[in-house]
């Protein structure tokens, strides 16, 4: 017979081996954690270098080729190791089987893959990095990237590999919730972390590939001249623009979606009452998935493509606006005369709520067209994606991070402590960005390492507002440390949550559930009356 | 070993194979976006240069595309058989079927290392390599370069695709697959009808005009 199972998947085999060769989804969902935290912190170290070099006009630490790397690799490091994998990689693998009551994902051993893909593909770009870097910016456009002496080929290669990575974890995404969920589990039953991640791995697979093939297409172009996206071989750089959105665009929604599926569940959880119009916020779940797709060109405003094309691009965008609204209305009318209670979690939900909100209005005055004109290629638009992916991703990352913080470790962090960190890096976050979009505003481009005096003090109040940031992290960092040793046993459900992922033991054993669990609920029901809460 | 009750959810043999078929349908829908890309680069440029696409084209060697196509339509369709003697418990037929489809494709890419020799030899090189004369420059040397990114991928997914119908056909003449156990054969036969789809996308966009 076999031997009793192992009290948690954490103590089940102790050994650097058996985590490296697990097909368990919570131990993978935890090495992308630490891989992905990993990589948070170096892009978070470039990000600090780049504000003190601008805290002075003129030369202040690095010269210019050395400051058009360091946002290079800001760039490369945040978006394609750190945000697009966070979520859905980190936190969809642990939680994603424990929701629809699965044993694991459908296909572990490829899970694992995803893992050494992620690895090689950021050595591979790490590389690169000490091969002294590109200078291109992450969005690599041509033909500047084809012709620059910088390490660009290492760079394509190891966001080329990562993007396999993404679509291998997508792909295990689709084919468990459509085949693992437990029985009874309908679609209209699954926990709204659940969708984000379904649409978000559709997101991926549709979309990853033509990166891809655009990725090869500029290393081509460097090693053999290909002439694809140069004008003076008979290619057009325009090409270039429109493949790399395709991509790109969708691949905000890839950072924003699991954003909104984690902040759907803490909502529920800390206002104990169940998603306002559900149904709605699956539908724009999967609306944004789609639209996604047809609003690249409001990225090429200023390239000169035809007015039509400009209108038609705008009005898409402003369609993904109103799915977006959509999700807002319904977290508000969660929160609305719920039992709130004010934990770290909803501290960055409610920070996620302003910065999404925010953001978002400030994206749809971009897609106007003669307002993009303005702000095209300024700090303004800096401050956006800043905005919107800072403020909502790494909110919501730093909510899930916390939330699930006693589920995956078993343990309590010091609550006030987190409060106060919470609301450190909220007002550090607005003390950065809101400066930048005045930048903007008054005309002061992106990607300069220079400027004339008059935009000095702005930039001294963002560098400030960054320092506060880089402040509250290494607070985060500190107490959930100490945690991991010293906080107190958190029992299996320590915020009294109705998600089903509570269902199980905290940590889980290895195979989640001692027998297929029965979900007769819906997700997040709560009862009439109060829950016991713990401190 | 887990407990019963949790095999009995996680493990069955239907809950897998649907899995394994999902996934490599959406494995599929990846391959084609992959090309998906290269298709778009060349419908923009042959628009931009229509003459100069049509007069690289007839510079191409029909016969020999024409016959890649045949080699290959005829190793899908022993493929497609081949899933069919599984099915019907007799994986030994199968094992032999499936090896004689990837010998099709060992032919395949013998008929294309042919090809590409030839285009050496005349100067129809991708880029800054470039200087067959015969048709200008500008534009041509786009359309070779996306005939050889084109056929170059797809050459590199038929070799995949013959080391994965070489093991099945081995591991089914010996007696490892049956009408129980036909999923790795099905799933090895759709991507080797998915090689051959493309094929049938790239083979008229590049020879035939
Ligand atoms: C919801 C999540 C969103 C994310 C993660 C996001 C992210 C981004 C990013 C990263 C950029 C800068 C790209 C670059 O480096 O050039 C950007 C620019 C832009 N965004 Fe968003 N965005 C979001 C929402 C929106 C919405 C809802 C709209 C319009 C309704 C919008 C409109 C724009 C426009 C027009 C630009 C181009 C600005 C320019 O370069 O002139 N965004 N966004
Ligand atoms: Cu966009």
């Amino acid at each position: 017979m076999s031997p009793p199972a192992a009290e948690s998947y954490l103590t089940d085999g102790r050994t650097l081996w058996s985590w490296l060769t697990t097909h368990d989804h919570k131990r993978i969902g935890l090495m992308f954690l630490g891989l992905t935290l990993s990589f948070f912190f170096l892009g978070g170290v470039f990000a600090l270098a780049l504000r003190i070099e601008l805290l002075t006009p003129g030369r202040t630490i690095m010269g210019h080729l050395a400051y058009n790397r360091m946002f290079t690799l800001h760039g490369v490091t945040m978006v394609w190791l750190f945000m697009i994998p966070a979520i859905p990689s980190a936190f969809g693998n642990f939680l994603v089987p424990l929701m629809i009551g699965a044993r694991d994902v459908a296909f572990p051993r490829l899970n694992l893959a995803s893992v050494y893909l992620y690895v090689l593909g950021a050595s591979v770009t790490l590389w690169g990095m000490f091969e002294g870097g590109a200078d291109t910016g992450w969005t690599f456009y041509t033909p500047y990237s084809t012709t620059t002496g910088t390490a660009v080929l290492p760079v394509l290669l190891g966001v080329f590999i990562i993007g396999f990575s993404t679509i291998l974890t997508g792909l295990n995404f689709i084919a468990t919730v459509h085949t693992l969920r437990a029985p009874g589990l309908t679609w209209m039953k699954l926990p709204l972390f659940v969708w984000a991640i379904y649409g978000t791995s559709i997101i991926q697979v549709l979309a990853t590939p033509v990166l891809g093939m655009v990725l090869v297409l500029v290393a081509l172009e460097r090693v053999v001249d290909a002439g694809i996206f140069d004008p003076a071989r008979g290619g057009d750089p325009l090409l270039f623009q429109h493949l790399f959105w395709f991509y790109s665009h969708p691949a905000v929604y890839i950072m924003v979606l699991p954003s909104m599926g984690v902040i759907s569940e803490a909502v529920s959880a800390f206002s104990r009452k169940n998603a306002f119009s559900y149904r709605m916020v699956v539908y724009s779940t999967l609306g944004i998935a789609f639209v996604g797709f047809f609003t690249w060109g409001h990225h090429m405003f200023a390239s000169g493509q035809s007015t039509f094309g400009s209108g038609a691009f705008g009005a898409m965008s402003m369609l993904v606006a109103i799915f977006t609204a959509i999700k807002i209305f319904s977290w508000m009318g969660t929160l609305y005369r719920g039992s709130i209670a004010m934990e770290a979690p909803l501290f960055y939900t409610l920070g996620f709520m302003f910065f999404l909100f925010f953001g978002g209005m400030i994206g749809v005055a971009y897609a106007t067209t003669s307002l993009n004109l303005h702000w095209h290629d300024t700090y303004s638009v800096v401050a956006h994606f800043h905005f919107i992916m800072v403020g909502a991703t790494v909110m919501a990352f730093l909510a899930a991070l916390h939330y699930w913080f006693p589920k995956m470790s078993g343990r309590c962090f010091p609550g006030r402590l987190a409060n106060g960190a919470a609301v450190l890096i909220i007002f550090g976050f607005i003390a950065t960005f809101v400066p930048q979009f005045l930048l903007g505003n008054m005309g002061m481009p992106r990607r300069y390492a220079d400027y004339p005096p008059h935009f000095q003090s702005l930039h001294v109040a963002s560098t400030a507002g960054a320092s506060l940031l880089a402040f509250g992290f290494v607070c985060i960092a500190g107490y959930l440390a100490w945690s991991l040793r010293y906080g107190a046993v958190a029992g299996n459900n320590p915020w009294g949550s109705e998600g089903f992922e509570w269902k199980s033991a905290s940590p889980p054993p290895t195979h989640n559930f001692p027998v297929t669990p029965e979900f007769p609920t819906g997700p997040h029901e709560y009862a009439r009356e109060e829950v016991p809460h713990a401190a | 070993m887990p407990p019963e009750a949790v095999t009995g959810h996680w493990g069955s043999e239907g809950a897998r194979r649907q899995a394994a078929y999902l996934g490599m349908w959406v494995f599929i829908a990846t391959e084609v976006l992959l090309f998906a890309g290269l298709f778009t680069a060349y419908g923009v440029y042959r628009s931009v240069y229509p003459e100069v696409f049509r007069a690289a084209q007839l510079t191409m060697n029909v016969g020999l595309g024409t016959l890649n196509t045949f080699l290959l339509v005829t190793s899908s369709v022993l493929v497609a058989l081949a899933v069919h003697a599984v099915r019907e418990d007799r994986p030994g037929l199968g094992g032999v079927l499936l090896l004689a489809a990837a010998l099709l494709g060992v032919v395949f890419l013998g008929v294309k290392g042919v090809e590409y020799a030839q285009h050496v030899k005349d100067g129809g090189l991708p880029g800054a390599a470039y200087r067959f004369g015969e048709v200008p420059r500008v534009g041509a040397s786009l359309f070779f370069t996306l005939y050889f990114l084109l056929t170059g991928l797809h050459a590199v997914h038929v070799t995949v695709g013959v080391g994965v119908l070489t093991v099945l056909g081995v591991r089914s003449a010996g007696g490892a697959f049956g009408a129980e156990s036909a999923t790795p054969v099905e799933l090895g036969g759709m991507y080797w009808h998915l090689v051959d789809v493309i094929w049938l996308f790239v083979y008229p966009i590049l020879y035939l005009s």
